[in-house]
């Protein structure tokens, strides 16, 4: 029946621009293209206008005397020092900030968001409060408020809330002693150092034992009492290598010993309050995804609502929480720029002065974005590795 | 291919409206007179008797009038202005992007602003120089004494650097806690985040006007800097800088001359001074050559008043603020305030 006569023919060969992939690959091209020239327009632009209206431009001003001073620096500087230096100040100041932030933020959320589900109606109704209220105020006015009630509820130097002899606490900050590191402290470095590792693989060890056998070991007991015990005792073989400057009342403020200054406190609350807020809801969202078999599944083993928490729900909810906590820890880190609204010396307040101080406003908002484009692809790309490791593993 | 329509478009418009941008940066007194308006870029942190506005979105104080008195010299209208509040930070880019006209913001004359930062300025309007507040209840006679000090201080000014050379160069150690605008220092003054509060002393002397108790705060007597503030605009704007430039100088010249607001109309029909004639272009063509109306400086004195007036009115001794005349008096007495003939 069938014959070879009848066979359709093979499809003619249609024209190139007809061809969809064709056109897709030159679709692209061209948009790619367009953007490249726009981009290139704007550049020429921006630099024809500049040279136009006599700026100066470039960046040789990076090693220019800056002649400015910054309250809080992490690194020696002063006036004396480069742009470029006074640059990486801020930056500190930024990391700093955030990284004290994200830690405070995280544990205020997980606190917070676990407290939301208590079945005790008092906690989870103040969580529920917190959460509410504190999502809903924008957070230059929280940080507003929080530097005023830093500033407000601290007394003047002179009458500083003293604790013992060598913490003080005033408006000017919290000051407290110095350590001094003498010869012989890295051998207490070098003692902790080695009590972490033991730690890791005791851990190791007692779980292996404990999915071998089921017996379970105190790892945290003893893991505490040999991260404390190893270094206190190089600590005094080594012959107490460590002295503390202690900060002392002069006649406007105290010298000596560390600080921290009342912006950075505000900050830091103002930062880890709001944002706690945020992760509090993402903790929530996170365990009430988790299926409710599985807290059965958990009672019926005879775990405790403690056990099922930590061992069960948390770990598998985690997987649902850490990607947007990563977008919460962006918007930590972006939003210590608003540093500059109550006197933070942060990236971007330094950056600001920069650029008055210098004109070269291009360059100076180029080298801010670039700032915090990397900073915050280095926090995504640490988070992603970190969501990589908790994600669920198929066998 | 809708997605690339959008590209298009937004390219396009992206560059019409840069092209716009780059048009509107060029000769700006053709611009203004196209628009029929000065746009000029003041303090927005309410410095009483310099830049202030009431609750009716009105502006006054000393900077402001010398807005008016270029928007009268160019349209005769002392409303021909529109306002721009910037910040110290903010204010050198506003400029020179164009967004405003011209700059009257306690702005410092300085060899950087003027050359690099792609700026004109056109002459000074207060002679200022660098001082420090204390409360009264912290003792302090002499700037001298304030070593180990924290001080406020606004970001993006000369104040800043003046103050890190003051206290390195009389080798005392100081703490800079520093803010953006002055509404947000304030208050940490008050709430004794700082020990001093340092800024121009014509902005000292505005700034204890806003305080609840302005007896409870002391200016100390030392001025570390030289602070000439004055009218800025872009560099290269030749015609539009005259106009500037010479506005100010009829109000001084006016005051030279004894032509007040109050008898400028009498002046004008009667006097036989040459000069106040020339002035008030009843003789020559000074108009003409600025490209301005043939009775411009007339219009400014009439309107606005001349220099020593609109100094008493805003910052003088029946003001709040009750500054002498010191450097800002006339050449003639004793001050700096020095016009360029009119010839």
């Amino acid at each position: 029946m069938a014959s070879a006569s009848h066979r359709p023919a093979p499809p003619r060969a249609t024209a190139f621009w007809r061809d969809p992939r064709v056109r897709a690959l030159f679709a692209q091209a061209l948009v790619l293209g367009l953007v490249l020239l726009g981009a290139a327009y704007l550049v020429r632009n921006t630099l024809l206008n500049l040279e136009r209206l006599g700026v100066s431009s470039g960046f040789g001003f990076l090693n220019t005397t800056a002649g400015f001073d910054i309250s809080q620096t992490l690194i020696a500087y002063d006036r004396t020092y480069s742009y470029g230096r006074a640059f990486i100040v801020g930056l500190l100041n930024t990391f700093y900030v955030a990284a004290v932030g994200i830690l405070l933020a995280t544990v205020i959320g997980f606190v917070m968001g676990i407290a939301r589900l208590s079945s005790n109606w008092l906690v989870a109704k103040v969580a529920a409060a917190y959460i509410e209220i504190v999502r809903n105020v924008p957070l230059l006015l929280q940080l507003i408020m929080w530097y005023v009630v830093v500033l407000g509820g601290l007394p003047a130097p002179r009458n500083s809330l003293a604790l013992g002899e060598s913490v003080f606490l005033n408006v000017r900050g919290l000051f407290i002693p110095r350590p001094q590191f003498e010869e012989g402290f890295g051998w207490v470095v070098a003692a902790f150092l080695a009590s972490v590792v033991a730690v890791v693989v005791l851990a190791r060890w007692a779980r292996r034992r404990f999915e071998a056998t089921g017996q379970p070991f105190p790892v945290f007991w003893t893991s505490l009492g040999v991260l404390f015990g190893l270094p206190a005792l190089a600590f005094l073989l080594a012959g107490q290598p460590l002295s503390f400057e202690y900060p002392v009342l002069g006649r406007f403020r105290i010298t000596g010993g560390m600080v921290m200054l009342p912006e950075f406190m505000a900050m830091v609350l103002g930062l880890s309050v709001y944002t706690g807020a945020f992760i509090a809801e993402i903790v929530r969202g996170g365990i009430l995804a988790i299926s409710k078999g599985q807290w059965e599944a958990a009672y019926a083993l005879g775990l405790s609502r403690g056990q099922a928490l930590r061992l069960i729900i948390v770990p598998q909810a985690l997987r649902v929480i850490i990607p947007p906590q990563t977008s919460q820890y962006l918007n930590l880190t972006k939003n210590s720029s608003l540093g500059v609204a109550i006197g933070y010396p942060d990236f971007f307040n330094v950056a600001g002065t920069i650029n008055n101080q210098t004109g070269q406003a291009v360059e100076v908002i180029a080298i801010t974005m670039a700032v915090y484009l990397t900073l915050s692809l280095l926090i995504s790309a640490f988070m992603n590795w970190y969501n990589a490791r908790m994600a669920l593993v198929e066998r | 291919m809708r997605l690339l329509g959008t590209v298009v478009a937004a390219t396009m418009a992206a560059a019409t409206g840069l092209a716009a941008g780059s048009a509107l940066a060029g000769p700006t007194f053709d611009a203004v007179r196209e628009k029929g308006f000065v746009q000029c870029g003041v303090n927005s942190s309410g410095l009483p008797g310099f830049a202030t506005v009431d609750d009716q979105g009105n502006w006054s104080g000393f900077d402001i009038d010398l807005c008016r008195a270029i928007a009268v010299a160019v349209f005769g209208d002392r409303n021909a202005v529109k306002f721009t509040p910037l910040t110290a930070k903010e204010r050198f880019t506003a400029l020179q992007s164009g967004e405003i006209d011209v700059l009257v913001r306690n702005t410092t004359w300085t060899l950087t602003r003027d050359t690099a930062l792609g700026l004109d300025f056109l002459g000074v309007n207060y002679y200022d120089g660098q001082g420090f507040m204390v409360p009264k209840s912290l003792g302090v006679k002499s700037a001298l004494e304030l070593d180990g000090a924290s001080v406020c201080v606004q970001t993006g000014t000369t104040t800043e650097l003046n103050l890190a050379d003051f206290f390195r160069a009389n080798n005392m150690s100081y703490e800079p806690v520093v803010f953006e605008t002055n509404d947000e220092l304030l208050p940490a003054f008050q709430a004794g985040r700082c020990d001093v509060f340092t800024t121009d002393q014509s902005g000292l002397y505005a700034t204890r006007t806003k305080f609840e108790n302005p007896d409870d705060y002391v200016i100390l007597p030392e001025v570390i800097s030289k602070e000439p503030l004055g009218p800025v605009v872009r560099h290269g704007d030749n015609e539009w800088g005259d106009v500037v430039r010479w506005t100010l100088f009829a109000m001084i010249e006016a005051e030279e001359y004894g032509v007040t607001s109050e008898n400028v109309d009498e002046l004008r029909a009667n006097s036989t001074n040459p000069t106040i004639r020339r002035l008030l272009g009843v003789e020559g063509e000074f108009g003409k050559n600025l490209g301005l109306p043939q009775d411009w400086a007339y219009q400014i004195i009439k309107q606005i008043g001349n220099y020593g007036e609109v100094f008493e009115r805003n910052l003088g001794m029946n003001t709040p603020l009750k500054i002498a005349r010191g450097l800002n008096d006339l050449w003639t007495r004793g001050g700096l305030q020095y016009s360029m003939p009119f010839r």
